[in-house]
Parts: C-alpha cells; structure tokens; sequence
C-alpha cells in the first residue's frame, strides 16, 4: 500500500495552483451551503414578538475557511483529491486478517451471547439493550429470507412486526391463551399477510416492487390506526399478558417463579428469561434459515436473486419461490413482532413506522446481503451504536450517517461480503467478493 | 412419419400492441438438429422464449410430443422435458459451477442427478475443474459450456439453444458446435437451435428455417439453404462462398 501511495505521490509535482482552485471551490460550495445554516440565525424578539435575523458572518467564515483548508491540504496530498482508491485505505493484509478473524466470530458472538445474562446480571441497562439488539438480530435474518437470499427488495418489513405484535397482543387478552400459544399463531398470521402481499407484487421487480411494498407497510400502520374498536387506535394496546416460565408466572408471590425455585425474587429473573427466549428465537432462524438455504427451495430464492429469467428457464417456478420468501420472512418478523408486544407489555402504531423498516434494511444491507454473520454484526452496531451515541443527541443521526458512508466505501457489499457455497466437494475457497465483481465486469 | 416432437402452428406473438411472431410454422423431429437463422429482431429470440411461455403466444398452437403446451405456464413447460441454454447465457454469478448445475436439476428432483453430472462433465471437462468457482469468474466459453451443461441436467429431450455462439471467439465457437454435434450424433438428443451466425449453424443443422420480420421466407435442409443465393446474399457475406 505505502509503495503505491508514495509513487503516486512520486510521479505528480505539487500542482499548488490546482489545488489551489480545487480548494476554492469546495470553499464556494460550502458557503452556499452554510450561508443559511451558520450564517443567518432567527430569533424571537423579546418585546415584539416578532422574528429577527441575526447575521453571524463570523460563524459562516470560520467553517468555509476549514473547508478551504482542509480542501487544500486533501487536493495537495492527493494530487487532484478525487482519485482515491478506497482499496486502498484498508491494506490487504488486515483484510485478511479480518476475513481469518471472521471464522472465530460466529462461535465467540455467541458465547458472548450465552454468557451476557451472568456477565451483567446487575446491569438491567445492558440486558435491555442485549435483548434489543437480539430483536433486531431476529428481524434482519427475517429480511435476509426475502432480500439478501431472494433479492426481493422489502421497504415494508415493519408491517409483518406489526401484524405479530398486534395479533399476540389481541389474541392473548381476548382468548387468553399462553405466550407459546400465542406465539406461532402470531406468526402465521404474519406469514398469511406476507403471501397477501406477494400476490399482488408477483410481477413487479427492484424499484417498483420497493414502492409497494413501502406501501403496504403504511397501509398497515393505517389501519391499525384507524381501526380503533379493535386495535385501540393511537392510544395502542396495553396490559399484554407477560410471558410466563412454562405456566410459572414471574410474580412476588408464592405461586411465581422465584418462590418455585426458592430464590429470592427479584424483577431480572424475567429480564433474564425474556434475553434467552429471544436468544432462543433468534438462533431457531438462524438454524432454519440456513437449512432451507440447502435445500431447494433455498437455492430456487439465490437463483431467483441472481436471475429471474434464468430460473424460469429450468423450470422453477417463481410464483412459489417469491410467496414462500415473503412467507417464512413474515414469519419471522411477527414471531419477533409478538417478542416485542410481550416485553413491552404495551403497543401502539409509534412502534411500527417506517423508520423501523429502514433501520431493518440498513442492518441487512450494511451485515451484507446473504450473511448471517454480517447481519448479526450489523445489528450490534447499529442498534448498539444507537445507544452507545445516545449523549450527542441530534449528532448522533450524523455518526451514524458517517458509519454508514464508511462501510459503503471500504465495504461496498457489507461487512461480511462474500457469499459462502451452500455445497463444497473437496475443499472450502472463499473467493473475495472484490473478484467476483472483478469477473462481472 | 412419424408426428414431430415439437410442431408450432400459426404462432403469433405480440409485445403490447407490437407483433414479434407474424404467424410462424416450424417443425423439430425425433433426433433432428433444426436452426433458425435471420437478423437482428427478425423474432428468433421471441419464438424460442414463446415456446417456454414467456410470453404466451396470442394465436396459434404449440404442440411438444403430442401434448398442446400453448397455454401452460413456464415452469410446467420446462417441466415437460423441454430445456433451454437462453440468450446471453444467464448462469448465476455468484453460485458456484456446482450449483449451477444442481439448479439444472431441480426439475428432475435429483433421481438421477450424479450421472448426469458426470455425463456433463465429461463433456466439457473444464467444468469438473471448476465446479468450485463461481459462475460470475468464468470466461465466456466457460459460461456458455456451463450454461448448456445446465440445460442438459434436467435430461431434455428437445434442447434450444438461443446463440451459443454470441460473443465467442471462433475457436471457441468450433468448439461448441462440435460438442452440439455430438450430443445429436452419440446422444440423439433433438436439438432446436437459434442463431446468427448462419454459416456455421446451416452446416450443422439437418433442417433450417429463415426467419424474416417474425415469418418463416425459407425453409429447407442445412445443405440447400447454404446454396440459395437470397440466404448468401443476406446472411453469408454478400455470396462469397467462406472458408473454415
């Protein structure tokens, strides 16, 4: 890497006059920019009530003259500053390292997943955000059925969570039936709107299939706001039954579960039930998501990815391929949608915007499409991240902004990029997702 | 004689308001390799992607072994034992030689799926080399013998082949067409193959048929078509006779 950069930097002379202009522009832009953001302020006059203007030219300066200068300084390092090769901003070696890295990272997530109800038994804070983090987790392997492996593009996803949230929440309180009951009906119910959906969508592909489907998640949020005799309206659901130790309730009295067990009782008890039944949940996705990945069905979702026309040409029929990806992907997010209802006890539309749906995709979009690995680690970041940057307020929307631009320049196809065979022969050649691009060309 | 294998009659195709197929009729027979040769949008693609469904024709009748499959769906088609290699060769890029193959089967639910493999592989040896890389890394004739190979694992018994030949070098082409040849010859497969380069498919082929504007102007076998001067004329290089 160092040998490239400094031939580089070698073979152009300081082309001051260049960067120079460079520098000048950039500086125009940011004044463009800036003049109404920094430069002007309003403020409410005190005595008449009216709004002021206040000028802040020093303010608007200060910024485009670090603009300027850190223009100048990028055009004279690079020589025009454009040609960057974000390759190589990462060297070659510590890709390696990282992809050698990534073979311990699945079994050492998950004994620090198994191990972080002991680790932080006292910190409820931690546990609450694990067994957020592991909801997300579960959502963004639901979405990587329908888009990482069938490459359907979902902006709706939130719907299916809402739809398991909204039938565990009505069927636990109208027929009083047990979380474990409760829990495959929501996510059949889930599954039974996902083929709803595909139906009408069977013909549409990339964008428009995107309009749709971001139709369909506000069409639902609608209703269930608009539907107040059954849903609740804005005001939501609340009093949800919690979920119970098999029958044991996790209550203080001498029926709960500390009493059956003769422990103390204390609050983390569910806390900590509720961190391994996610867990659970997550990690039966998982499982499954990487059977059917073998099996027919499976590869028929990766081919319907790559090529539609091709797959109809050997004969699989895509009607079914495309209803059972959006399926078993509404399956899994109103089994993570009826977890949600019943740790919150309480649900309303707030919960199931758009922006879920967003944060959802980004998870599976940034872990790289396809990768259980990259999606788990994905989720972690993000919704970790989340938090982690919870003190900078507004900013924090504008770090994550960065971390996002970040991956998608040294990671264009997410953080675990390349797509592992679902059968090997002799031996395992993972091939770096930069070549297979390379190939495409 | 016996009734051919696949008979389209009176088939006419339409993209929207635009018709592809002005009324086409075309015979395969058991064991026979038949090409269709024309220019650029004359329909050859069109026909071949009519005969899987996709789209449906609006009039005429498609007839495989007996058995009226106009209005069937694609996949039921295919499902019939009808394969196509189509345009542009469209293997999956990121799925391994492998699993390119295995998708092939899907059809068959895998009853026979080692032999055929090893039958593919033996025919293009440079597969079994490959079988674990990705499609995507393949050179083009590699894609090619890699997309027929596909085809061949649902064990057909018409295989269509739309431009093998499409941006191959001319070695690689001779190869192609040789391993087509034997799949007739040692096989008997019957074969329907679509092309542009007409020189090479009419020299292949026992039957041809021109397609001009979406109707059949010529037919006859590979031999008489490469004489007729109109065929020269149009598609063999201004009526120079061309040297392998």
């Amino acid at each position: 890497m160092t040998n490239g950069a400094e031939s580089a930097r070698a073979g152009t002379k300081l082309d001051v006059a260049g960067a120079l202009k460079d520098a000048g522009l950039a500086a125009l832009v940011a004044f463009g920019l800036f003049s109404l953001i920094l430069g002007l302020r309003t403020e409410q006059s005190q005595i008449s009530q009216q709004l002021a203007l206040i000028p802040r030219p020093f303010l608007l300066a200060a910024a485009v003259a670090i603009v300027f200068a850190g223009r100048f300084a990028v055009a004279l390092w690079f020589r025009r500053g454009v040609d960057i090769d974000p390759g190589a901003l990462v060297p070659a070696g510590l890709a390696a390292k990282l992809d050698r890295l990534g073979h311990y990272a699945a079994p050492a997530l998950l004994a620090f997943a198994l191990a972080t109800p002991f680790l932080f038994y006292s910190n409820r804070y931690i546990l609450d955000l694990g067994i957020l983090v592991l909801t997300y987790v579960m959502l963004g392997w639901g979405l990587n059925v329908v888009v990482g492996l069938a490459g359907l593009l979902d902006l709706g996803y939130v719907a299916f969570y809402a739809v398991g949230a909204y039938s565990y929440a009505l069927i636990a309180q109208h027929f009083g039936l047990s979380f474990w009951i409760c829990l495959p009906l929501a996510g059949i119910f889930a599954a039974f709107w996902g083929v709803l959906l595909g139906f009408p969508v069977l013909r549409l592909r990339g964008d428009y299939l995107a309009i749709v489907t971001l139709a369909f998640g506000e069409i639902i949020r609608l209703v269930i706001i608009n539907w107040q005799s059954l849903t609740g309206g804005p005001n939501g659901i609340s009093g949800i039954p919690r979920p119970s130790f098999f029958g044991i309730p996790f209550s203080d009295d001498e029926h709960g579960f500390a009493a059956a067990f003769g422990l103390e009782f204390t609050p983390t008890h569910r806390v900590v039930f509720l961190f391994y039944v996610i867990l659970a949940l997550a990690l039966l996705t998982n499982f499954v998501t990487l059977r059917l990945r073998r099996l027919p069905i499976g590869r028929a979702w990766e081919a319907l990815r790559e090529d539609e026309i091709a797959c109809r040409s050997l004969g699989i029929n895509t009607t079914h391929t495309k209803l059972t990806a959006f399926a078993i992907g509404a399956l899994i997010g109103g089994i993570a949608g009826s977890f949600f209802a019943t740790r919150q006890g309480f649900i309303s539309p707030e919960s199931f915007v758009f922006m879920e749906s967003a944060l959802v995709l980004a998870i599976v979009v940034l872990g790289g499409m396809g990768s259980q690995l990259g999606v788990a680690i994905a989720a972690l970041v993000m919704i970790g991240g989340f938090e982690l940057f919870r003190g900078f307020e507004q900013f924090r929307m504008l770090v994550f902004g960065l971390v996002m631009v970040a991956i998608m320049v040294w990671r264009p196809r997410g953080l675990v990029a390349h797509r592992s065979p679902s059968v090997h022969l002799v031996e395992r050649k993972i091939i770096p997702a930069a070549i297979v691009e390379e190939a495409r060309r | 004689m016996s009734a051919p294998l696949l008979s389209i009659r009176g088939v006419k195709t339409f993209y929207g308001n635009i018709m592809a197929l002005a009324g086409v009729d075309l015979e395969v027979r058991e064991g026979e390799i038949v090409t269709l040769i024309g220019a650029n949008g004359a329909g050859k693609s069109t026909l071949m992607m009519t005969i899987c469904g996709t789209p449906p024709p609006r009039e005429g009748q498609i007839i495989f072994d007996g058995r009226d499959i106009t209005r069937l769906a694609t996949h039921e088609i295919i499902r019939s034992r009808i394969a196509q290699a189509p345009e542009g060769r469209r293997i999956f890029p990121r799925m391994t030689v492998f699993e390119n193959l295995q998708l092939g089967a899907a059809v068959t639910e895998f009853v026979h799926f080692d032999e055929d493999l090893e039958r593919v592989f033996t025919m293009f040896p440079i597969l079994a080399k490959r079988r674990e890389q990705r499609g995507g890394t393949l050179s083009g004739g590699e894609q090619q013998m890699l997309s027929i190979g596909r085809a061949l694992m649902s064990r057909p018994r018409l295989l269509l082949l739309d431009e093998p030949s499409l941006g191959l070098a001319p070695l690689l082409v001779q190869q192609i067409f040789g391993a087509i040849r034997n799949l007739n010859e040692r096989e008997g497969l019957t074969i329907f193959l679509v092309e542009q380069n007409a020189h090479h498919a009419l020299k292949l082929a026992h039957r041809g048929y021109v397609l001009v504007n979406g109707l059949i102007t010529l037919q006859g076998t590979g031999r008489e078509l490469l004489e007729r001067p109109e065929v020269r004329e149009a598609y063999l290089d201004g009526g120079r006779v061309p040297r392998d």
